[in-house]
């Protein structure tokens, strides 16, 4: 026993006291409490995987029996393979970054310990997702992240944009948790137990399913589930909008973990996944639609939050790609260098923020290069990373995704260079905007705190140099052999693509300015589109939100609720005051009256009983 | 003595039961009223103690000592009910007693 349960404790007890009681506390005590924990988890999180070695065999240690109900027995159970251990440090790592940076970034907010509390909840439910050891454990934390981020999206809660944007995250991930309890649902009839160990060993003995059939629904319900949580299309729109959380947030949930969950999922779930080719199929498709849909509205964006959430999303889109490609080891690997780069990326933005007093306008921005070095250059560095210039860890990731779709169907591969051409550009077009040309704004920029930078270089050096961490080795052994060689040419052309949106850029923003909005005025109804996030979030409005609005209001509350409901109630009291009514006039206060009703009462009696004895 | 049958007790008792009741209903004097209950007891008294001589049993006449002790009883907790009412309402009439009603 390697007490496994004290790595997800850990951050709880964090939780607790600071949300008990870190009203009372001083700042540094708040600090203490919430980045104390992060840290031990991390060196506990170390210090096991220290012990157990190169993990041929995942480790499971048993705590309790959850519950039992008929054949079924869930109990409560943590494990650690090797997928597990790199999401742990990934999670507890770039975790710990985060909540460093976060104490110099809130520094100025209210509710500070209220901020840290939550987010400690987050790690806790995390770590218990990637260490749980069957699906419904695994489901407790995916549900308990969904609720932290609610918390957390909704942080400035006096701001109605910021409350409406969590409900919607938590609403669209409802669909997707739907699809998910369902899948365990099927699983649970399938397999009658919901262990990893011992469904995969049941699936793997299966055959392959060709055409639709059990594995391939679970497959596709795991989908739903991972599209909600992991902002897949048609699920992605609650994503944009979860940037009204405070920037550290946006950073550690809705860029480098949470939202990787179900990238984490489906590569957990592939013993399923490799029996059932049309549900992979349906996760590449479902990929790459995302990458290149997210990737043209993130051409278009000014708020520079808004941008690389647009650039998360389409991100997580690659992922997908991969998955579906078959190469679970280089989806898992772009989850870790995404967490480097785009961490760093959204750190960067709130750096910049921070700086100019909360301004998140690109067009307002400008001329920073000089004001704010070291954002500048950490900032420089998660964009060569993203943009997959080599040798740098984008590059690593994306080229091994590349090749495993170019060789599952060559047309995604292209479909895939060009998005990770227009990736190079948008992100590219923020640094430029914001760093280069003259200031647009009135504000006096300021260097972030040490607290911040720190977590800034540490993350700036992982980016650079992560892709030489050997991810995609060290997790072979998990997953099904892929023979994709090593096409020189195509690496070629991703970095060509790449360095031709980076090059794009620099025309468009620095060389020739004015030359952008030409363009976007050449493109007209492409760019208005863009522009407007090809009005998913309207189209919602007017099928979904609207209807369901109105159906509550004519049907659910007018027929169903006032006219059925409270008329059967009001009906009820009605017929009881009438009967009442009636009944009233018996008590006469006449004694004569009273002695003629049990008079008739004795006589009504009698009749009774002689007619009832008189057979007798 | 045998000569007188038991159903004429019988007859009588109901007679005198009758009476009773329609005093109790059609008075509305109090002592009047009072004195219809009275009635009514000893017209049960009357069919019980026939039924005992007719059967050879003494259990009737129990029953009919234990109605003569309640009526009794009632007679005195009675009477002093109404008087309380007279001298509080200076009227026997029962319609005006109805002040929990009104």
């Amino acid at each position: 026993m390697y007490l496994l349960w004290l790595i997800p404790s850990l951050p709880l007890a964090g939780f607790l006291i600071n949300g008990l009681a870190g009203r009372r506390f001083p700042r540094g005590v708040v600090n203490l409490v919430a980045v104390g924990p992060v840290v031990l988890s991390l060196l506990w999180v170390v210090r096991v995987l220290a012990a157990l070695g190169p993990l041929e065999t995942p480790h499971a240690e048993r705590y309790f029996t959850w519950f039992e109900s008929g054949a079924m027995r869930v109990v409560f159970e943590l494990a650690v393979d090797r997928l597990t251990a790199v999401m742990l440090l990934v999670v507890t790592g770039v975790g710990l970054l985060i909540h460093i940076y976060a104490t110099g970034y809130m520094a100025h907010e209210g509710g500070y310990y209220r901020f840290f509390a939550f987010l400690n909840l987050f790690l806790f439910f995390m770590l218990v997702l990637v260490l749980a050891n069957n699906f419904l454990v695994m489901f407790v934390g995916w549900e308990g992240v969904g609720l932290s981020s609610y918390l957390l999206i909704g942080f400035y809660f006096r701001r109605r944009s910021a409350t409406t944007a969590a409900n919607k995250a938590f609403i669209v991930n409802r669909i997707g948790d739907f699809g998910f309890s369902l899948a365990m649902l099927l699983l649970l009839v399938r397999f009658g137990t919901l262990e990893f160990p011992k469904v995969f060993a049941a699936a793997s003995s299966l055959p392959v399913e060709h055409s639709a059939g059990a594995l391939t629904a679970v497959c596709l319900l795991l989908l739903v589930g991972a599209a909600g949580k992991s902002a897949q299309v048609p699920l992605h729109v609650w994503l944009p909008d979860a940037m009204e959380g405070p920037t550290p947030v946006s950073a550690l949930i809705h860029a480098a973990t949470m939202v990787t969950a179900g990238v984490y999922m489906v590569a957990r779930s592939a013993p399923l996944f490799v029996k059932a080719p049309l549900a992979m199929e349906a996760v590449a498709l479902t990929g790459l639609v995302t990458a290149v849909l997210a990737a043209t509205i993130g051409l278009a964006q000014h708020d520079i939050k808004k941008v690389f959430a647009y650039s998360t999303v389409s991100q997580l889109g690659y992922m997908f790609l991969a998955l579906g490609s078959g190469a679970f080891a280089a989806g898992i690997f772009h989850v870790v260098t995404h967490a480097f780069f785009k961490a760093l990326l959204f750190l960067g933005a709130g750096s910049v923020i921070h700086a100019l007093g909360g301004e998140q306008d690109l067009r307002r921005m400008g001329g920073l290069r000089k004001k704010i070095p070291l954002t500048f250059a950490t900032l420089v560095c998660a964009a060569v990373a993203i943009a997959g210039v080599p040798p740098f860890s984008g590059f690593h990731s994306k080229d091994g995704i590349l090749l495993a779709a170019y060789h599952h169907a060559p047309w995604m591969y292209w479909v895939g260079v060009a998005t990770a051409g227009m990736t190079a550009f948008y992100v590219f077009r923020a640094i430029f905007l914001a760093f280069f040309g003259e200031s647009r704004g009135d504000h006096q920029p300021h260097e972030s705190p040490r607290s911040m930078t720190l977590p800034l270089a540490a993350l700036a050096l992982l980016s650079l140099g992560g892709g030489y961490i050997p991810v995609p080795r060290w997790l072979e052994p998990l997953f099904p052999r892929l023979e994709v060689g090593h096409a020189l040419a195509l690496v070629f052309v991703s970095v060509a693509a790449g360095l031709a949106g980076i090059g794009l850029a620099w025309l468009f923003y620095v060389a020739r300015p004015g030359l952008a909005d030409r363009v976007a005025g050449a493109l007209g109804i492409f760019y208005k589109a863009a522009a407007n996030k090809y009005f998913v979030d309207e189209i919602y409005h007017a099928a979904v939100v609207r209807p369901v609005i109105s159906g509550s209001r004519s049907l659910l509350w007018r027929v169903m609720d006032v006219a059925i409901i409270d008329g059967m109630v009001n009906a009820v009291g009605r017929r009881a005051l009438g009967v009442g009514g009636v009944l009233r006039l018996l008590q006469s206060g006449n004694i004569r009256s009273y002695a003629a009703w049990v008079a008739l009462g004795a006589v009504l009696l009698l009749a009774a009983l002689g007619l009832a004895g008189g057979a007798s | 003595m045998s000569a007188v049958p038991l159903s004429w007790y019988l007859i009588l008792s109901a007679i005198l039961f009758v009476l009773g009741v329609a005093g109790f209903l059609y008075r509305r004097n109090l002592i009047t009223m009072f004195m219809s209950i009275e009635l009514m007891l000893n017209a049960v008294n009357l069919s019980f103690v026939a039924f005992s001589y007719q059967f050879q049993r003494v259990d009737g006449h129990i029953y009919t000592f234990f109605v003569m002790v309640v009526a009794a009883a009632e007679a005195a907790v009675g009477l002093a009910i109404i008087l309380t009412v007279f001298n509080n309402r200076g009227s026997l009439q029962v319609d005006d007693v109805d002040s929990l009603k009104h």
